[in-house]
């Protein structure tokens, strides 16, 4: 159960709308089942009132959208951030990949989304109806009449359980109250496969990677991933098919586009949630921001605009690349 | 039936103003070093796109080494510096993958270091033998 309602939502877009703030709004809009949301732009009250959806399944990253959605408007554009998506939103403009004055950002406290695929775990397959505003989110299925009651926190999206900030970084108007930034515990997962074996490691990067099919969803949701010509596109490269012998070969794929993204990275967790075979790509990203911690200094991609990211950067004192293998086996 | 010797592939990347003057001192002073290392020149050790390094990998090479100038005597000024940063990155990556960490190498030779030039290829492909085949990042479909 979200904080703010969906009804308060559409009364505040509406208005603005009606007094010609904003010419549209880019919100989340209905798809086929209550659990798969997409990104909409609504431009009247009516569609608002039909289409606008406010609810646990409220995932995607709308700073994104901003690039392409703000390119030929007239006027200004009303989005709904969630504090994570602030981040994608501050480091997208200091990538200068849209311009502020044609947005207005209104930031939506969010209490953590969830993760469909663990309330079918639970409920099952065949569901017809989630119903999230209550205390306990109700599942029917097309099963049996009466719902399944599951508690939120049992079924909290990854990037959820481990929220890095609960604080709008960026907004012109704010709905609810101010978060705080989170001591999470994101890094966990990275380290303890870092205590593993190489072997070890491989063999786990083996089975999660294999199961890519290259549908390249990672790369079309993450906010930082906004090049107008991407390297995947390239059909020179030959290796855009899969090839029979070898179950494996996604992995370059997975650590290209995780390298694009470092230092810019700001840890959305768009590309697990997108991932449609599940695979737990944002440890790849994570890696990357807990070295670059570990080597450079406290380091958050969007926590501010204008802030220069550490891949861009240099110190004469830097940690060499064979220094780094040394202390960690110390 | 005879055993084939194991012949690995080493790609290394040297920097036009340091490294690759230094190899050509090594040549120049009858130090021995593998054949199996096949130097690409680049105009500078920043040059070096981390995508290189994975092409490399990808099309069988069985290591792969970075020499550039010594921190502070860059051609470029900082080039080496913003190499020194990538690769950190990049190396400690492909560790948390699985792919031993001895295949990857960054190493400073100015050009008055032939000897050292020399040494560390010997020592690099020293190791890359020790390994063995790079099978875990060769890509089948770039098999010719």
């Amino acid at each position: 159960m979200q904080k703010i309602m969906r009804e308060q939502l559409i009364e505040k877009a509406a208005s603005l709308l009606n007094n010609g703030t904003v010419t549209a709004v880019l919100g989340w809009g209905k798809g086929e089942f209550d659990y798969d949301v997409t990104p909409a732009v609504f431009k009247t009250e009516e569609e608002l009132k039909a289409g606008f959806v406010w609810n646990d399944f409220c995932g995607a990253n709308f700073s994104k959208y901003l690039v392409k959605k703000t390119d030929r408007l007239e006027g200004k554009l009303l989005v709904f951030l969630k504090p994570c998506d602030t981040y994608s939103f501050n480091q997208l403009l200091t990538e200068h990949r849209f311009d502020r004055e044609k947005v207005y950002a209104i930031g939506v406290p969010c209490n953590g989304m969830a993760d469909i695929a663990k309330i079918k775990a639970v409920s099952g397959e065949g569901i017809s109806a989630v119903d999230t505003n209550g205390e306990k989110i109700a599942v029917t299925t097309i099963y049996d009449d009466a719902p399944v009651m599951i508690d939120p926190a049992d079924v909290l999206a990854e990037r959820c359980i481990n929220c890095k900030s609960k604080k709008h970084v960026a907004y012109d108007e704010l709905l609810g109250e101010e978060g705080d930034v989170i001591d999470s515990a994101r890094f966990d997962e990275v380290a303890r496969l870092e205590a593993m074996s190489a072997d070890e490691r491989f063999a786990f990067w083996q089975n999660e990677l294999s199961r890519c099919i290259r549908c390249n969803a990672c790369r079309d949701a993450c906010p930082a991933c906004t090049c107008e010509k991407c390297v995947f596109d390239n059909p020179a490269s030959g290796v855009e098919n899969k090839s029979p012998a070898n179950s494996f070969e996604e992995q370059l794929f997975h650590v290209i586009r995780a390298y694009h993204v470092a230092g810019r990275c700001t840890d959305c967790g768009e590309c697990s949630r997108v991932c449609p075979q599940n695979i737990p790509l944002h440890l790849l990203n994570r890696k990357f921001i807990k070295d670059i911690n570990e080597f450079y200094g406290e380091y958050q991609a969007g926590e501010t605009v204008g802030s220069r990211a550490p891949l861009v950067n240099y110190t004469t004192e830097d940690i060499e690349p064979g220094e780094v293998f040394d202390r960690r086996d110390k | 039936m005879q055993v084939k010797e194991f012949k690995p592939l080493i790609v290394a990347f040297c920097c036009n103003w340091c490294s690759y003057a230094g190899a050509d001192l090594a040549g120049g002073n009858r130090l021995n070093y593998p054949a199996e290392v096949k130097i690409i020149r680049v105009p500078c050790s920043c040059r070096i796109n981390p995508m290189f390094i994975l092409r490399a990998f990808q099309r069988g090479a069985d290591g792969v080494i970075i020499c550039g100038c010594h921190p502070g005597d860059c051609h470029y000024t900082s080039g080496n510096y913003y190499t020194r940063r990538r690769m950190a990155a990049l190396f400690s990556m492909l560790d948390f993958l699985g792919i031993e960490k001895e295949r990857t190498r960054l190493e400073w030779v100015s050009a008055a270091e032939g000897a050292k030039f020399a040494a560390t290829m010997n020592d690099f492909a020293e190791k890359i033998i020790e390994l063995g085949e790079n099978k875990r990042l060769e890509d089948l479909r770039c098999k010719k």
